[in-house]
């Protein structure tokens, strides 16, 4: 049995709540979410929060729906929730491929979006799919709301934007009719974090792709994006070859470490490996492959 | 001696002897009604945690508690200064900061002078709670002065490397056993050096050498390692709930360690979860709960958590192998040399008989027939855990199964001869048994030709071949592997194995109640082995007393005889034997018995299961039952019988017994991942008379994940720092029942000809025979991209990295 610290506990009643707790409380305190990476940090006491708040009870952070042009997921939707959402599904596969490979279905069943993303770890499954979509996230203070693009929201490893008395509050990504997208990682065995992973979105109209969007985690590129990737593909067929020079560029944008699940070289080749599979398959997929 | 027959069911529908039926533990398992130690809760008991060192080597300059002492609801905190000034009344050190090996090396029970390796226990705390204990463990401040560690076993013997054993005045790293040994070599090195260096000269043969290394891997049972002891101060006796694979052995060794009178000790090893062999060693953590007892008066709970059950505990493996093998261009294997580097750690804390301190590795010659063989091991310190033999590994049968399966196969590459037709070409004949192998073990029984050729029909091996040609040519890579493993399992003969001077042999005691319902004592400790079910099922079958009628009794030494535990699948083998032997006394008093209330001689009666009767008089007789009751009724009793039917019997078993088998892999690999599926696996197991091949097949299925584990991806690393790579369940992982193929189990039944009912040990068959499968499997898909070998565990990035040509090294942090 891991023995956290000790630890003071409040329930949110509202978003409002929440944050006057978290005013209250300053930097000592952390919003609980699923738990799933905050629990185990404090159990091996890495992290240990004076007060948490718990945001379970908030049905206002919970629920996927469309509004205009925009998919909204609330940000105490579970992984779970996003692998069973119709909804989801019906715009993007990449959210039911990515989330068939995060975790294991007990961390699945309780680790939110929101968590995921405020967690920023640099292997986030989540984290890729949301830059690949060109996704934001809404944030909510006591001075309001703000919305900024998920490609600027990460400040480094495990830092976001969000502000100490700040929640995030829903994830939004863009609908894109005719989109194809799909998301590959290689793991050591299921339930593990990713050696590598890429998810991408491509739009192919008149044979060539007029959109698209690369997502990678855990090879170290830069808000988990690789812009110029994507910039060669605009205007040019889906070939083999074309897709093949892009997924080298998305390699070229990735910095990984080495460590126990693998040495530079190899999650290098994983970065383009994975990359030309995602792409051969959204491409194939917007052009009703 | 005979294989399983037609057995009678009892009223319960249980099989009345041998026969698959439901484990009787289950009952509470499947309930949550184990009582495992973290169960017990003693009035007043108090909590303890210790403090780990976060250096791999070094210093200590100074400890300073004092922040922890004042922290309210801390009892005690213990440092190994405090230990050392505690006497022990006693011959193995003169203090209580060290406590010997069960290889007759030391161990700090804290550190006092250096630490040894990450995680060694450095301070002590006892509290109210277990959270007070940690809390208090944040507030010691230790002051380490870090030195250079050694980390890469192949430095440990260079020349300048720091010296981790300055406690013992070493001069360097080197390991001497107790018979003064810094290698240990078996069989014979000059007609092996011969045999391969003719092979060298001869064109007509073949000599391939390997590197191979058997990674350091950890057993990581469910339930981690721990104990509550209480010391009554009135009685003076001590009691311990504690996670023991070997609760009499262990009594013995806590009355040398702590100086206690043996029999004020009373170990009791509740429910277990899981041993593997990681709850055969006696750890620091044990002995100081004890101390935790002994200064405070009250018990003391002492659990780990994961992190420090992976770090600190018994690890296993952990060999650098070297193996060459020479063969005739036809494939006829002439002769095997290995040399080992065998990492041991710190402190030479291998549990393992004291005549075989590399265990049985010798056994390495494995399941083919020729003369020449030969291994040479080199055992170093490094600052690692101590531990080693561990995992199931039937004493280091695994290392050696897989050094010559995976040369085997290595060889079988350079012939370009399929790997079955190799193996079928030098398997050992049954007219060969019994067989002395070339490094002096002598094998029981087998028919192993006919036990492979059942795996190559279940498997389907030539159809699989055809497919492999067929998806090659598509660029797809599926591989098919095979092992044929033996093991040497029953220690063993009191005359030649013994741990810590123990001999290891085990007592047994059957008690049979005046209505004719039985309890069996047993010596050894299931951790999952279905103990319950099994022994039941054997004095069932001695006696025709239904299974459901005999409570085996076991895990405490009070209630129990002694003997030596169980690890090395020795169970079966030796206390399944004794428990055969001491339901045949109870038959042959039962005999006599019957005898004297039939009015006839012993010699008259005829037995049938569970009953005596008059020889051509099958009417004319007695039940077991009925005689358990005469035996305690008025009846006279002749000369032989003095009340009851109640027997005792110690087994010494007159040899080990060998089980074996023939497994089969087939993988597909994804050479642009480097990711590996196991998409069957085929295991014909012979281990000899199967009691209950349900649970048989239990045993196989958890080594065989056990084996997929290992093959694919469990590891502990280390960095050049010292740190252990593998201390949680997020770097150390285990496989899942995704990672799992639906296992197809096939049998063969060789009957042991020394054991009572011909049983052969299986607890570990599966965990030793099967890596090397799946190994070979994934090498075999790799060969069109010319590897020939690559170490385990074979993740995708050490998949993709052998295809490069580039396999990774191990043991050592990826860089
Ligand atoms: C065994 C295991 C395996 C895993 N494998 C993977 C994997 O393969 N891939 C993967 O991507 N992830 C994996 N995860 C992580 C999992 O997805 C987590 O659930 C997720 O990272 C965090 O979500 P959570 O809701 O549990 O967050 P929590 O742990 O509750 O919170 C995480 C952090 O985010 C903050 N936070 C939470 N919600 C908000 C909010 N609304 N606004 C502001 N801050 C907030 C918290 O204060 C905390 O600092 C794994 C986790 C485990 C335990």
């Amino acid at each position: 049995m891991q023995t956290p610290a000790p630890v003071d506990y409040a329930r949110a009643t509202s978003v409002a709540d929440a944050i006057d707790l978290l005013e209250k409380h300053g930097d000592e305190a952390r919003l609980l979410a699923g738990g799933h990476s905050l629990l185990p940090m404090m159990k091996l006491r890495l992290a240990r929060p004076e007060i948490l708040i718990d945001l379970n009870d908030l049905d206002e952070l919970r629920g996927i729906r469309i509004e205009g042009e925009e998919i909204v997921i609330g940000a105490m939707v579970t992984h779970a929730e996003i692998l069973d959402s119709p909804v989801l599904a019906e715009h993007y596969a990449i959210f039911r491929e990515a989330e068939k490979v995060i975790a294991d279905p007990i961390v699945r069943n309780k680790g939110t979006i929101g968590g995921s993303m405020c967690q920023a770890d640099p292997s986030e499954d989540l984290s890729a799919v949301g830059s690949a979509l060109k996704g934001s996230v809404v944030i909510q203070g006591s001075g309001g709301k703000r919305t900024l693009a998920l490609r600027e929201f990460h400040e480094g490893p495990y830092e976001t934007k969000v502000g100490d008395a700040e929640i995030l509050i829903e994830v939004r990504f863009p609908i894109r009719p005719g989109a194809g997208s799909a998301y590959e990682k290689v793991e050591r065995r299921v339930g593990d974090w990713p050696v590598a992973s890429a998810g991408v979105f491509v739009v192919v109209s008149g044979g060539v792709v007029t959109d698209c969007g690369i997502g990678l985690t855990a090879i170290g590129a830069e808000h988990f994006c690789a812009p110029d990737a994507e910039a060669y593909l605009i205007g040019k067929a889906p070939t083999e070859e074309n897709l093949a020079a892009a997924a080298q560029l998305a390699a070229d944008a990735c910095t990984p470490y080495a460590d126990q699940r693998g040495p530079v070289d190899y999650k290098l080749h994983l970065a383009r490996e994975l990359t030309l599979r995602t792409l051969r398959k959204a491409a194939a997929s917007s052009q009703g492959a | 001696m005979t294989a399983v027959e037609e057995v009678p069911l009892s009223a319960a529908g249980n099989p009345i002897g041998f026969g698959s039926m439901r484990r009787v533990e289950d009952a509470r398992f499947v309930r949550g009604q184990g009582n495992y130690v973290d169960d017990v809760n003693l009035p007043g008991m108090l909590h303890s945690a210790i403090l780990r060192s976060p250096h791999a080597h070094a210093r200590i300059v100074s400890i300073d508690a004092a922040a922890a002492e004042a922290l309210p609801g801390v009892v005690a905190v213990i440092t190994g200064k405090i230990l050392e000034g505690i006497p022990r009344p006693s011959l193995l050190g003169d203090n209580f900061a060290w406590m010997p090996t069960l290889s007759y090396d030391t161990q700090a029970v804290l550190a006092t002078d250096k630490v040894r390796f990450q995680g060694q226990e450095v301070a002590y705390v006892i509290a109210e709670s277990r959270y007070i204990a940690k809390d208090a463990l944040e507030l010691i401040d230790v002051e380490y002065e870090i030195l250079e560690p050694v980390m890469d076993a192949k430095r440990a013997l260079d020349a300048g490397a720091p010296i981790i054993r300055d406690d013992k005045g070493q001069t360097d790293n080197s390991i001497t056993d107790v018979h003064g040994n810094k290698t240990w070599e078996s069989g014979n090195a000059e007609s092996t050096a011969a045999a391969i260096a003719a092979a060298k000269a001869d064109p007509n043969c073949v000599v391939v050498t390997q590197e191979i290394m058997y990674p350091r891997v950890h057993p990581a049972p469910m339930e981690t390692c721990g104990s509550v002891s209480y010391l009554d101060k009135v009685t003076g006796q001590l009691t311990m709930y504690t996670t023991t694979q070997a609760p009499h052995a262990h009594r013995t060794v806590y009355a040398m360690v702590a100086g206690l009178p043996e029999q004020k000790i009373r170990i009791i090893s509740p429910d277990i979860g899981g041993g593997f062999g990681n709850k055969v060693p006696v750890y620091p953590g044990y002995v100081l709960s004890v101390i935790g007892t002994i200064v405070t008066g009250k018990p003391v709970k002492w659990i780990e958590d994961r992190g420090e059950n992976l770090v600190s505990t018994g690890f296993a493996r952990d060999y650098h192998m070297t193996a060459s093998i020479a063969a005739t261009k036809e494939g006829k294997i002439l002769a095997v040399d290995v040399d080992v580097l065998a990492d041991h750690g710190a402190f030479n804390g291998v549990a393992q008989p004291t005549n075989y301190p590399a265990g049985f590795f010798n056994i390495f010659s494995g399941s083919y027939d020729y003369a020449d063989a030969h291994c040479k091991v080199t055992p170093v310190y490094t600052n690692k855990a101590p531990g080693g033999v561990a995992y199931a590994c039937s004493f280091r049968i695994t290392e050696a199964a897989y050094v010559i399966e995976r040369v085997v196969d290595c060889l079988a590459q350079e012939l370009q001869m399929d790997p079955a037709e190799l193996r079928l070409k030098n398997l050992l004949r049954p007219e060969q048994f019994p067989y002395l192998s070339p490094t002096g073990w002598e094998y029981d029984s087998g028919e192993y030709e006919k036990t492979m050729r059942v795996a190559m029909e279940m498997a389907g091996y030539d159809e699989l071949r055809r497919e492999q040609a067929e998806k090659r040519a598509k660029g797809e890579y599926m591989g098919i592997g095979i092992s044929f493993f033996t093991e040497g399992v029953g220690a063993g003969p009191r005359r030649d194995m013994d741990i810590l001077g123990l001999g290891m042999a085990d007592g047994i005691e059957l008690r049979v109640h005046p209505t004719g319902k039985a309890q069996l004592r047993l010596s050894v400790q299931s951790q999952g082995q279905g103990h319950e079910t099994t022994f039941a099922q054997i004095v069932a079958h001695e006696l025709g007393i239904p299974p459901e009628d005999i409570e085996v009794l076991h895990g405490d030494t009070d209630n129990t005889p002694f003997g030596l535990g169980t690890y090395g699948s020795r169970s079966t083998p030796v206390s399944g034997a004794a428990a055969s032997v001491v339901a045949r006394k109870v038959r042959d008093r039962a005999r006599i018995v019957a005898a004297a209330a039939l009015e006839c001689a012993p010699d008259d009666l005829d037995w049938e299961l569970g009953r005596w009767y008059v020889k051509g008089d099958r009417e004319r007789g007695k039940t077991i039952a009925e005689i358990a009751l005469l035996s305690h009724s008025s009846l006279e009793l002749p000369e032989g019988v003095e009340g009851h039917l109640d027997a005792t019997a110690v087994y010494n078993p007159p040899s080990l017994t060998y089980p074996y088998g023939c497994y089969i892999c087939v993988v597909d690999v994804d050479p642009g991942t480097g990711q590996v599926k196991v998409r069957r696996f085929i295991a014909v197991d012979d281990c000899g008379t199967r009691i209950n091949p349900m649970i048989v097949e239990g045993q196989v299925h958890g080594g065989l994940a056990d084996g997929v584990g290992m093959a694919l991806m469990e590891l502990i690393a280390f960095d050049s720092d010292g740190n252990n790579l593998g201390g949680s369940f997020m770097d150390y992982l285990l496989p899942t029942a995704v990672e799992c193929p639906d296992w197809e189990l096939g049998e063969t039944v060789t009957p042991s000809p020394h054991h009572p009912i011909g049983a052969k040990g299986v607890g570990e068959s599966a965990t030793v025979g099967s890596p090397a499968a799946v190994v070979n499997a994934v090498i075999d898909a790799l060969s069109p991209f010319g590897v020939r070998h690559a170490d385990m565990p074979l993740t995708p990035a050490n998949v993709w990295r052998a295809i490069q040509g580039n396999a990774m090294r191990v043991d050592m942090a990826i860089e």
